[in-house]
């Protein structure tokens, strides 16, 4: 098991590279980062653009540059921006971000969705199925930016309401708040409330579909019924053989979301102000930086298959006729 | 010990453990309730096996899931099940679970799906142990569920109790929930066809397994079967049940031989029999059971009933005693006494075979396969796929089919006998070996020669309801073939109804879809498309395993009289060899990807040679109590050894009876050599054996 799994870290090596080199060469293909110095007025002498041009290597093919670029990578180095900014500081500086942003909402949505799922399942056809897939329905209907601005308004009518600010949605701190450790915790969640409703409801609208169909599956199963004829009751035999059954297929799901969500989220953390890295990339783009787009791709690259390999471990651990001995 | 003998048996005197009365169960459906038991009543006394017998969808599983109080939520249940003192109908389920599995146990019958996947079989029968008893530790619990499966006959169950799943077989499954079922020592144990997907030498197993787990536990078995050999064999008393009803009830002995409901003489007679002398046609019973929705007023089987009268249609009979012990519910059972099916039914003897008098020698050979085989790699990695071993599905297989005769080609699940049809379906050339159809050798064929052999070659599937397209007409369906090959549009228009009508489907149904017919019909169907070319060969793989008995017959019965009709041949490919015994002339037992013994069908069935024929026909239950009860059972130890890893020398030695009886010797004979088939003193019949010897199992 243990062989199988490095072997296909490995091959994920390469396929990391082959994504970001797609990546690098169709960024350097169309920006142009000089389109900036060359609008400004006065225009810099041609010798300073000259000057950023050996510096940014524009004159090299795009495949030296990309061995440069990766070959300092690998030693840690992300190079810089356009701007002379160090790529590296900010990265991890983005990813903290991104991860305080949807970790919570993440694992709200996964335990959330489960339990709706599975309710819907088991009392199929009646009243809270159907409310729950209505709710799905809509939910998964809705654009995302459209559901952060309808949170935002109802942010803002809970404020009016309470007469003082409960709910923030800009930024990830009062920036000029200083109070007691407990005191900044709280005005973290007063940020964190209206993006992580957000990001949960996108996911217990997602992952309770899934759920329902995969516990459906297994409901009609015979192994339920031995349960019940060896004396479990209904609800333990539905929670100890069903659910656990259940949650097989749901491997997958849980692995791919997790990781795509942390740079899926472009929408949310502009809606709500969080420098996190889907914002980064579209500042990359924006400012035509062939750096940051390569970085931003890279660590996409690098989370999908980390995904696919944690959706792997999770089977394994879940379903014992994959594991292979 | 007879029926009558345990009616004065002190353990009657205790009182039944489970009385049922008046049971109705309805399920809500597009089509309105659909009453799927009206009015049931039996009861079981301790340590007794009662028998409830019936084809699908009368009312036998649910009756039982009622009982146990496992229905969904949208069943309506109405009247009384008792267990010992305590009213069950109506109680919640908490009150219940603590009731099931410990006092009522069930052994359901699809093993395969019937274990949770995820969890260890040792852990899931120490469960049902934990359930009940709280105060047990984990490791006795686990300690306890070892004995158990070492009890049903689980070898090593120490270290197999960590197993999973999937990991065990089907019969070794079928343990394991047996193992759970006697785990409490219940006193009612209700086994919902046990036995039914398993192969018939496990089948015999478990049911010896069952046997133990009634000794051990003393409890009373409520037999759940459509199988009249198993009850045969081992209930004490029979419940026949037809739409929703009991049709009669009697002591095993008296059912089997005075039968007074004609739907139970017909079930008899509708029985294709391993101990057969002659060729006898089967009796089947016309028509199919009703629709369970809005019943008319009447005996519900009355449109099927040779003896319908008037009184019939209006009034459905009661359960009335007819005998000693012996209820039945119909109008006329004082006329069944010492009644024949054949006579009751009024079935036309079969007309012998045109080719019946040319000699077999004389006859042309429309198939013959010379050791032919088929291996499969089993590889592993993705990239670089690199063998690692191979699975022996056919080794070495020859025979030859003549014309006008069928050869059945029988074993167990996993022996071969699918892939050895689907080589030859394929018509190309097979990894080694030959094929010859017509005379004429498939290796070397072109793509146009090969589709004009296949109109000579037509196949015939098990499964009815997959192997037709739902959304194609009938017609078409059967015109697919003809269309195909190019038949004209003129000929096909009168050539479909021409095929219907020799099915014995009425040509005005042409237009209706398969899902508007029987599983009967729609095998009939796809016995009409396969003779819509005319073939020579018709290829039949398991055409009535999935039909129920009564129906079953009336397919074996078309079969048989288009055979004579238009002197086809028949390579008939069944599990049953009761059927098998019914239809076929001659008969080949292949045993992982061999045939061990291939001959003549009443020499094989009479005097067999090869200890895997013997077990094989020891272990088919006849419909015959008195037969049953003194059968000697050879038991065969294990499953199927994995056909990627056969024993060196004689495959079955693993196995075998006779080799653990012979001396050291001889048994290095068996374990070297890999016996060849060769010829016995009977005219037409070969066995693979180095110690072959004749034993009549029947």
């Amino acid at each position: 098991m243990a062989r199988f799994l490095v072997r296909r870290l490995l091959n994920y090596v390469a396929l990391c590279l082959i994504a970001t080199f797609l990546a690098f060469g169709l960024a350097s293909l169309t920006f142009n980062p000089l389109a900036a110095y060359a609008e400004r007025t006065p225009p810099p002498p041609p010798a300073a653009i000259a000057a950023k041009r050996a510096e940014l290597r524009l004159d090299d093919p795009i495949p030296a540059r990309f061995v440069g670029w990766i070959g300092d990578v690998a030693l840690g180095d992300f190079g810089t921006t356009t701007t002379g900014t160090p790529i590296g500081e900010q990265l991890f500086s983005r990813i903290g971000v991104s991860l305080r942003l949807f970790a919570l909402g993440t694992v709200i949505g996964v335990v959330v969705g489960v339990l709706v799922g599975v309710t819907g399942a088991v009392r199929q056809y009646r009243f809270t199925d159907y409310a729950s897939t209505v709710f799905s329905f809509v939910i998964l209907s809705i654009p995302v930016f459209v559901l952060a601005q309808l949170l935002k308004f109802g942010g803002l009518q809970l404020n009016a309401a309470a007469g003082t600010t409960i709910l923030y949605f800009q930024g990830e701190v009062t920036p000029s708040f200083r109070g007691s450790a407990g005191a900044e915790l709280l005005d973290r969640l007063q940020h964190l409330v209206l993006p992580t409703l957000a990001i949960a409801l996108q996911q217990i609208a997602y992952y309770s579909r899934y759920q329902r169909s995969a516990m459906l599956d297994v409901l009609g199963s015979d192994f339920l019924r031995t349960a019940q004829a060896k004396g479990l009751t209904r609800p333990r035999a539905l929670f100890k053989h069903g659910l656990r059954t259940a949650l097989i297929p749901m491997a997958t799901l849980f692995a791919f979301g997790f990781g795509l969500l942390l740079t899926g989220g472009v929408f949310t953390e502009r809606i709500f102000g969080w420098f996190g890295m889907g914002d980064w990339l579209v500042y990359g783009i924006q400012r035509q930086d062939t750096t940051i787009v390569a970085t931003v791709t890279l660590f996409v690259a690098v989370l999908v298959l980390l995904s696919g390999w944690l959706s792997d471990v999770l089977y394994a651990a879940l379903d014992p006729r994959i594991r292979i001995r | 010990m007879t029926a009558a003998e345990q009616f004065l048996d002190p353990v009657l005197a205790e009182g039944p453990v489970l009385t049922v009365s008046n049971l109705s169960v309805s399920f809500p459906s597009e089509a309105g309730r659909v009453d799927a038991v009206r009015g049931l009543s039996y009861e079981i006394a301790t340590g007794e096996v009662l028998g409830i017998v019936g084809e699908s969808g009368s009312g036998k599983s649910v009756s039982s899931m009622a009982v146990m109080g496992l229905l969904p939520g949208s069943a309506r249940i109405s009247g009384s099940v008792r267990f010992r003192d305590t009213e069950l109908i109506g109680k919640p389920d908490v009150e219940l679970s603590r009731i099931r599995g410990r006092r009522i146990a069930m052994v359901f019958q699809d093993p395969l799906s019937a274990l949770t996947p995820v969890f260890t079989v040792g852990d899931q029968v120490a469960e049902a142990l934990q359930v009940h008893r709280r105060e047990l530790s984990a490791s006795a619990a686990r300690n306890r569920a070892v004995e158990l499966l070492d009890l049903v006959g689980i070898p090593n169950a120490g270290s197999r109790a960590k197993a999973f799943p999937h990991e065990f077989s089907g019969g070794m499954r079928q343990r394991a929930v047996i193992a759970m079922a006697i785990a409490n020592d219940p006193d009612l144990i209700i086994a919902d066809e046990p036995t039914t997907a398993l192969d018939v030498t496990v089948q015999a197993q478990v049911l010896d397994v069952l046997k133990t787990a009634r000794e051990v536990t003393g409890a009373g078995i409520l037999l759940i079967t459509h199988d009249l050999g198993v009850v045969a064999g081992v209930a004490d008393r029979v419940l026949v049940m037809y739409a929703g009803r009991a049709v009669e009830s009697a002591p095993v002995d008296e059912l089997f031989a005075r039968p007074r409901m004609p739907y139970t003489l017909g079930l008899l007679g509708s029985l294709p029999r391993l101990d057969d002398e002659e060729r006898r046609p089967l009796v089947p019973i016309e028509g199919q059971p009703p629709a369970l929705t809005n019943l008319p007023a009447g005996c519900p089987f009355t449109p099927r009933c040779p003896l319908a009268v008037d009184l019939c249609r209006e009034v459905e009979p009661e359960l009335e005693i007819v005998a000693m012990a012996h209820r039945a519910a119909c109008h006329r059972s004082s006329e069944l006494v010492r009644s024949d099916a054949t006579d009751v039914y009024g079935v036309s003897t079969l007309a012998e075979a045109g080719t019946g008098e040319v000699p077999r020698g004389e006859r042309p050979v429309v198939l013959a396969v010379r050791d032919m085989i088929k291996h499969y790699p089993i590889t592993r990695g993705t990239v670089l796929r690199r063998r690692i071993g191979t699975v022996h599905a056919v080794d070495g297989v020859s025979f030859e089919v003549r014309q006008g005769e069928t050869l059945g080609l029988v074993g167990e699940s996993g022996c071969g006998k699918t892939t050895t049809l689907m080589e030859i379906l394929s018509l190309t050339q097979p990894e080694r070996g030959s094929v010859e159809v017509l005379g004429r050798d498939v290796t070397g064929l072109d793509r146009k020669a090969r589709t004009r052999l296949r109109r000579d070659v037509q196949v015939v599937f098990q499964d009815p309801v997959a192997s037709l397209d739902p959304r194609m007409p009938v017609a078409d369906i059967i015109a697919e073939p003809l269309v195909t090959h190019g038949v004209l549009r003129s000929e096909i228009r009168t050539r479909v109804p021409e095929l219907l009508r020799l099915v014995g489907l009425r040509p005005e149904h042409a237009s209706r879809y398969p899902a508007e017919f029987s599983g009967g019909q729609r095998q009939r169907i796809g016995i009409a498309r396969a003779l819509a070319l005319e073939p020579k060969l018709l290829v039949l793989d398991e055409p009535v395993s999935a039909l129920d008995v009564s129906i079953q017959a009336g397919v074996v019965n078309l079969l048989e009289e288009l055979r004579v009709r238009l002197g086809l041949a028949y390579l008939f490919v069944a599990h049953d060899l009761s059927v098998v015994r019914h239809i076929a002339d001659r008969v080949a037992v292949m045993y992982l990807g061999r045939i061990v013994e291939i001959g003549e069908v009443r020499t094989v069935f009479r005097a067999p040679q090869h200890p895997y024929t013997q077990a094989l026909l020891s272990a088919i239950p006849v419909p015959d109590p008195a037969v049953e009860r003194a059968r000697e059972r050879i038991l065969l130890t294990g499953d199927l050894p994995s056909p990627a890893d056969p024993p060196a020398g004689c495959r079955f030695r693993s196995r075998c009876f006779r080799y653990t009886a012979l001396d050291a010797a001889d048994q290095r004979r068996c374990e070297q050599d890999d016996p060849a088939l060769e010829r016995t003193d009977a005219p037409d019949q070969q066995v693979a054996c180095h110690f072959a010897a004749p034993y009549a199992v029947l």
